[in-house]
């Protein structure tokens, strides 16, 4: 049976033509792999992200440019209208200030709100609950970020549910939908998950016999914490907190739905330059820009600070 | 309960002459009993060895030592004082950890600072008394180094600087060279050993290599399954094991089990299982009781190797070369028996004269060079 089938090719019996045939089908497919795993994810960004991005910083540089009107020269307006005084005042940089600090805000309100629950899960919670734990912290997540900022209404608004729960201990009423107060809840509220998972991953990656080590140098566990728990656990907290920070800073339906007029951000502004009264789309492409820079530094910190941390350890 | 046994059973004396001391010792975790028991009394300034198989219970030991543990039932202390509740960052001993366990966001220098930065002691103090310690583990130059980027070796050196610049009492050292390849290990065994007689600080250590245990130890605790089996100086564990399971850890031997046939003025007579008979003399552990059951342990370099019937002698066997084994200063053979019991030779090695496989030989040795020892009932 053996003798009488078509002897199959001997493999290394032709060693040049078969290594070359081998040599171009294997430089094909390391062509064809990658473009064929990345190509259908790499034109959807390239035509909604870089394609946007690129006209977005075109119209920045028109200055005062509305749709529907004809473009006027290229120049710098929109970049120094966001310096300009109305009424004495510098209200874009206001603007820009008031959004830094939701952000710096909603991420320190993260971080002390956040720490000790990814540390309780992370390191005293019994294992087999930890995953349950973390599951039942990250389900909030799960529902839509605008009706988690209704239901705030609800909560925060004079008649809400806040203020019926300080009636029945016979404490006075507050006010506090369309305050920045509001504004600093609501933005903690929708990034505390994130912040206890990432915290969660550095904890859970804590060695414990470092901590032994410190005690057994004579650190008590308070000084064990604070001499090797939180450096330790540096990355983790630079991670969370530059997240937490990145994605409060362009936030739009939080201080547009809890915040009211007081609390004016960027992200708000630059959708009033585009859908609103205004329609300055130039100027609306300037503060994007703007935060998009921002954004990105923010990043770039987030990439080195966490590589050179990794390095170190 | 182990209150009872505890008054029962003598107990070592409380005497300021030992540096640690365990009265009584359990242990038990989730049910499982890793300490079943331990009495010990370690010595102000000696370097004391705890040895055993894995999971005999003497990393526990070690760790109840230190403080990350608290004892079941009974007491250890230090310095004559009871360290019950004490917690470690309270102890007055300090640990080299197997892993090293080194701070990595810290540098070599700031490691070493850990503890006096903690006992606050003066800027210029810490900077006179790590420099000391960088220079006693001949790690001066790697002062700005972090940990990662030192080898196994050196990280080795920092654990041990920065326990040792605390000035313990005791310095508890958990499998401490483990982790180094064996020409590095050599090399780290002798500095210890020149670290402890130039500092004179009590050295606990534990290990579960008996050669490093004899080497380096004033005495040896073998443990075996949570309880110590033998204490004693490393050629009093090798010449004179009270148990058979402390026989066969430390070094090599073989070992017949039997009984006790007869007992002659000075000599026991054993016959093993597989029929053979024995001479051996008594000690005073086992001075043998007909019909006792007895393990008789015979070391490799005590037997003598013939090819010819050597005569009337005691404990001569025949049997057949199964195994040679060339080890450089020695050779190993594996001889069968008639009576189907494989023994282990160990000969110095010589240029000529070697045996050869599958040679019927004789193998013989001197009644003193065996030891009987009493059976135990064994738990497992």
């Amino acid at each position: 049976m053996a003798t009488s089938a078509p002897l199959p090719p001997v493999p290394g019996a032709h060693p040049s033509t078969d290594t070359v045939a081998a040599k171009l089908k294997r430089k094909l497919v390391s062509l064809v792999q990658p473009t064929v795993l990345l190509g259908p994810a790499g034109i959807w960004l390239f035509l909604l992200l870089v394609v946007p991005t690129l006209m977005i910083l075109e119209l920045s540089l028109i200055p005062g440019f509305r749709p529907g009107e004809p473009a006027g020269a290229y120049g710098l307006g929109n970049y120094t209208k966001i310096f300009e005084l109305i009424d004495g005042q510098p209200i874009y940089l206001w603007v820009i200030a008031r959004s830094v600090l939701f952000s710096v805000g909603s991420m320190l309100i993260c971080l002390f709100l956040g720490f000790p629950v990814a540390y309780w899960i992370a390191i005293m919670a019994p294992k087999r609950w930890q995953n349950l734990l973390l599951v039942s912290f990250v389900l909030p997540l799960w529902t839509s970020s605008l009706l988690r900022s209704y239901a705030w209404i609800t909560i925060l608004r004079p008649t809400g549910v806040l203020n019926s729960l300080l009636g029945v201990f016979n404490l006075p009423p507050v006010d506090i939908l369309n305050t920045q107060t509001a504004v600093m809840i609501g933005l903690a509220y929708n990034y505390l998950p994130y912040m206890v998972l990432i915290l969660y991953s550095s904890l859970e990656k804590l060695d414990r016999r470092l901590l032994e080590a410190a005690s057994d140098l004579g650190a008590t566990p308070q000084q064990g914490f604070w001499k090797v728990t939180v450096p330790q656990t540096l990355p983790g907290i630079a991670a969370g907190c530059l997240l937490v920070f990145i994605t409060n800073l362009g936030d739009f339906v939080v201080p547009e739905l809890l915040g009211g007029a007081s609390s004016m951000t960027m992200a708000r502004l630059v959708y009033n330059q585009f859908l609103g009264a205004t329609r300055n789309w130039g100027f609306g492409s300037g503060l994007s820009m703007l935060l998009i820079l921002g954004v990105s530094i923010a990043i770039a910190l987030l990439l080195k600070y966490g590589d050179q941390k990794a390095e170190d350890f | 309960m182990a209150q009872t046994i505890a008054k029962n059973l003598p107990t070592v004396e409380t005497d300021t002459k030992y540096d640690v001391e365990l009265h009584k010792v359990f242990k038990v975790y989730n049910g499982e009993t890793a300490v079943r028991g331990i009495d010990l009394g370690i010595r102000q300034g000696e370097f004391f060895s705890i040895l055993g198989p894995s999971g005999c219970g003497k990393t526990t030991t070690l760790r109840l030592i230190a403080g990350f543990e608290e004892p079941s039932a009974g007491e250890v202390l230090v310095r004559g004082k009871s360290m019950v509740g004490v917690p470690p960052y309270r102890r007055p001993v300090n640990t080299v950890f197997q892993s090293y366990a080194l701070f990595g966001h810290l540098t070599v220098w700031d490691n070493i600072a850990f503890g006096l930065r903690i006992k606050q002691k003066s800027k210029s103090d810490i900077q006179r008394l790590v420099g000391e310690a960088l220079h006693l583990v001949k790690m001066d130059s790697f002062a700005r180094r972090y940990p990662a980027q030192l080898s196994g070796g050196q990280q080795q050196r920092i654990a041990l600087a920065r326990a040792l610049v605390n000035q313990p009492t005791v310095v508890l050292l958990d499998e401490p060279l483990g982790a180094l390849d064996l020409k590095l290990r050599k090399e780290m065994q002798v500095e210890l050993s020149t670290l402890h007689k130039e500092l004179g600080v009590t050295f606990v250590m534990v290990t579960h290599d008996q050669e490093e245990a004899l080497s380096l130890s004033d005495r040896i605790a073998v443990m075996n399954e949570g309880r110590v089996e033998q204490i004693g100086t490393p050629s009093e564990i090798y010449d004179f094991p009270k148990t058979p399971f402390v026989a066969d850890f430390i070094g090599e031997t073989n070992l017949f089990e039997g009984y006790v046939e007869s007992v002659d003025a000075s000599l026991i007579k054993v016959t093993t299982q597989q029929g053979l008979s024995i001479l051996v003399k008594p000690t005073a552990a086992c001075n043998g009781s007909t019909s006792d059951p007895v393990v008789v342990s015979v070391r490799p370099e005590k037997i003598q190797v013939t090819l010819d019937a050597p005569g009337s002698r005691i404990n001569c066997f025949e049997g057949r070369l199964i195994h040679t084994m060339f080890l450089g200063a020695h050779v190993h053979y594996v001889v069968q028996l008639l009576s189907g019991d494989r023994v282990t030779i160990m000969q110095p090695s010589r240029v000529n004269g070697s045996v050869s496989a599958e040679d019927t030989l004789y193998i013989h040795w001197a009644a003193a060079d065996g030891l009987p020892l009493l059976a135990q009932p064994t738990s497992h």
